[in-house]
């Protein structure tokens, strides 16, 4: 029960409009990710739809019903934000039970739930701690906890690993997919992070300048990038982009190939060139090519270990039918 | 990277700033030192410094001619009275300000600011027949509201800037939490903000007890604060300095007392925002 529609939703700040108007629905139980670069209307879009922004025009409706004007309690959603945000004058217990408290729900529940959320984020230990004394990722629990005992239609995440390191980072997400497994419920996760949104998402929403550039499932992204700038934001390293001659040769404006779609050869490739810099990680190489008489450097990733160094000339040959082809106003022909 | 001081450099430093408040402290203690003299001994040349007879007389005629519990009531009542509703003002406006600040927000602020550089005795005049027509003369209401009033735009930004460091999510979690404004501010920003709630009424109540102006325009018998017990000391001639610093000293005392107890937290108020 948490299905989320925005009818024509924007979002004016003064004469600035920051999201035109916009269409999109959620449906109950996905998990779906707003990803985009910094000041894409990302977070602004889910500020709208937990309430915390009032929308300029437009209607926001929650398993069918219209929420436009309900204050953020009312919707029926439960939001992580990016500094946790926690109650730095409440123990971890009355942090997580607070929401409950303002439900005037009775004691004995509040403590039936606080201790079921506890135990399902490994927070036991810690119920009588303050916010200051715990790590990052103790807190974060602590935020989710808050969230996930008021059984929200919805969860909103707002860059909610951000602040944690790298490590840290991966081992959340994790966690956050798995609650999403076993709670079933809608979760919308706003990030700038490409990774955490292929990684986690059953559907991502591309946001540029607050409008949705292409909807669909991380695959469908990756295979199909309705333009370049889904098709450069979408993979990582990025997708080589080429225009001019190159381009033409396959009737487009600009054709892209992602850089695991290269393949070194050791002769004859179709493009020549020298390796800039050569970034090994073991299980991959990049190497960052220039001269090879195209205007862009282009990214190779190579299997393995491949033992070339600055400086040293490299052979490539794209892959023909992994190229995509983009028109003068960057979008996709099939 | 720390600055390195040299142990002879601190030493200077130190005997400094130990002359600079040993000369800022000197006139109290003369003032302490001269109540326990009389009055032949207050005014001798060369001045006595401690080496005179001590005596408690000058206490035992201050209290035997006024009434200094009655002073002391009506300083607290006008103190703590303009402090607390000061504060209930100044909590909306402050929070207002901070978390749903305008275009106008700044302006205001530096508006509130610059009352207070009017000079007190330019609005002497209508606030004195402003009293008179609404019958406040020499009633405590009436200065609670007027020293409220003046201390307001300092509550305000003070509060204001305390509010400021407070970051705006954790509020947003709030109402996302389903609290309403009353519980996110009795729940939620109050208790974050103690510090600086109770530096803010600190410093506010040293103010008002300290204010002389306007107590002693607006006064004569019935509110009279400790500021009028001291006047009522002081004579054009002159010659009861070892009594009137017998006044001074009693009516200084609590509100030394209460700042000595508090410089910790009151040096804390004041330099809130400024170290980060």
């Amino acid at each position: 029960m948490g299905q989320i529609q925005l009818k024509q939703v924007t979002k004016s700040f003064g004469e600035v409009q920051v999201i035109p108007p916009l269409d999109l629905t959620i449906e109950d139980g996905e998990f779906t990710v707003f990803v985009g670069p910094s000041g894409c209307g990302k977070s602004t879009l889910l500020r709208l739809i937990a309430g915390l922004e009032d929308i300029s025009s437009g209607h926001i409706e929650i398993d069918g019903k219209d929420a436009t004007d309900l204050v953020p309690a009312k919707r029926g959603l439960a939001m992580v934000f990016q500094s946790y945000a926690l109650y730095p004058h409440m123990s971890v217990r009355k942090n997580i039970a607070f929401p409950l408290r303002m439900a005037k729900m009775d004691q004995a529940e509040i403590t039936r739930r606080v201790e079921s959320a506890a135990s399902v984020l490994n927070l036991t230990d810690y119920l009588d701690r303050r916010p200051g004394q715990l790590s990052g990722g103790q807190r974060q629990r602590v935020a989710i906890g808050r969230a996930i005992v008021r059984e929200p239609a919805a969860f909103l995440f707002d860059e909610p690993l951000s602040n944690l390191d790298a490590a840290l980072r991966v081992g959340m997400r994790l966690e956050i997919s798995e609650l999403h497994k076993r709670l079933e419920t809608t979760m919308i996760y706003v990030t700038h992070d490409q990774v955490e949104a292929m990684t986690m998402a059953d559907k991502i929403v591309v946001l540029q300048a607050g409008v949705i550039e292409q909807v669909g499932s991380p695959l469908e992204l990756y295979r199909a990038p309705r333009n370049t700038f889904v098709a450069g934001f979408i993979g990582s390293p990025k997708m080589n982009l080429l225009t001019g001659a190159e381009a033409a040769k396959y009737d487009a404006t600009t054709i892209g190939i992602r850089p695991e779609h290269i393949d070194v050869v050791e002769a004859d490739g179709a493009w020549q060139g020298t390796v800039g810099v050569a970034e090994h990680l073991g299980s991959d190489t990049f190497f960052h090519i220039h001269n090879t008489g195209l205007a862009e450097t282009i990214t190779v990733r190579a299997i393995g270990d491949v033992n070339l160094k600055h400086g040293d000339t490299i052979h490539l040959t794209p892959r023909a039918e992994e190229i995509h082809r983009f028109d003068g106003q960057g979008l996709r022909i099939e | 990277m720390a600055r390195a001081v040299t142990s002879r450099r601190k030493l200077i430093n130190t005997g400094i700033a130990w002359a600079i408040g040993l000369l800022i402290f000197f006139p109290i203690l003369w003032t302490i030192l001269t109540s326990f003299k009389t009055e032949a001994q207050a005014i001798a040349s060369p001045p006595l410094f401690i080496n005179f007879d001590w005596t408690l007389e000058n206490y035992g005629v201050v209290m035997e001619r006024s009434n200094y519990a009655r002073f002391l009531w009506n300083s607290i009542i006008i103190a703590g009275g303009s402090t607390i509703l000061g504060l209930i003002i100044a909590v909306p406006a402050a929070w207002s300000m901070a978390f749903v600040p305008s275009k106008r927000t700044k302006d205001i602020l530096l508006w509130m600011l610059s009352t207070k550089m009017l000079p007190a005795v330019g609005v002497l005049y209508p606030i004195y027949l402003l009293f008179i027509q609404l019958g406040l003369l020499d009633s405590r209401a009436g200065l609670v509201i007027v020293m409220m009033l003046i201390n307001l735009p300092i509550i305000i930004w003070m509060l204001y800037t305390y509010f400021r460091e407070i970051p705006g999510e954790i509020l947003e979690a709030a109402r996302m939490d389903g609290a309403t404004l009353k519980e996110e501010l009795i729940y939620i920003l109050t208790p974050m903000a103690i510090p600086g709630i109770a530096s803010t009424m600190l410093l506010n109540f040293i103010l008002a007890w300290n204010e002389a102006f306007w107590t002693l325009n607006l006064t004569a018998v019935d509110a009279a604060p400790l500021t009028a017990f001291i006047a009522s000391y002081s004579s054009p001639e002159g010659l009861f300095f070892a009594k009137l610093s017998a006044a001074s000293t009693m009516a200084i005392a609590p509100i030394l007392i209460l700042g000595w107890f508090s410089q910790k937290q009151l040096v804390r108020g004041l330099t809130f925002g400024a170290v980060k």
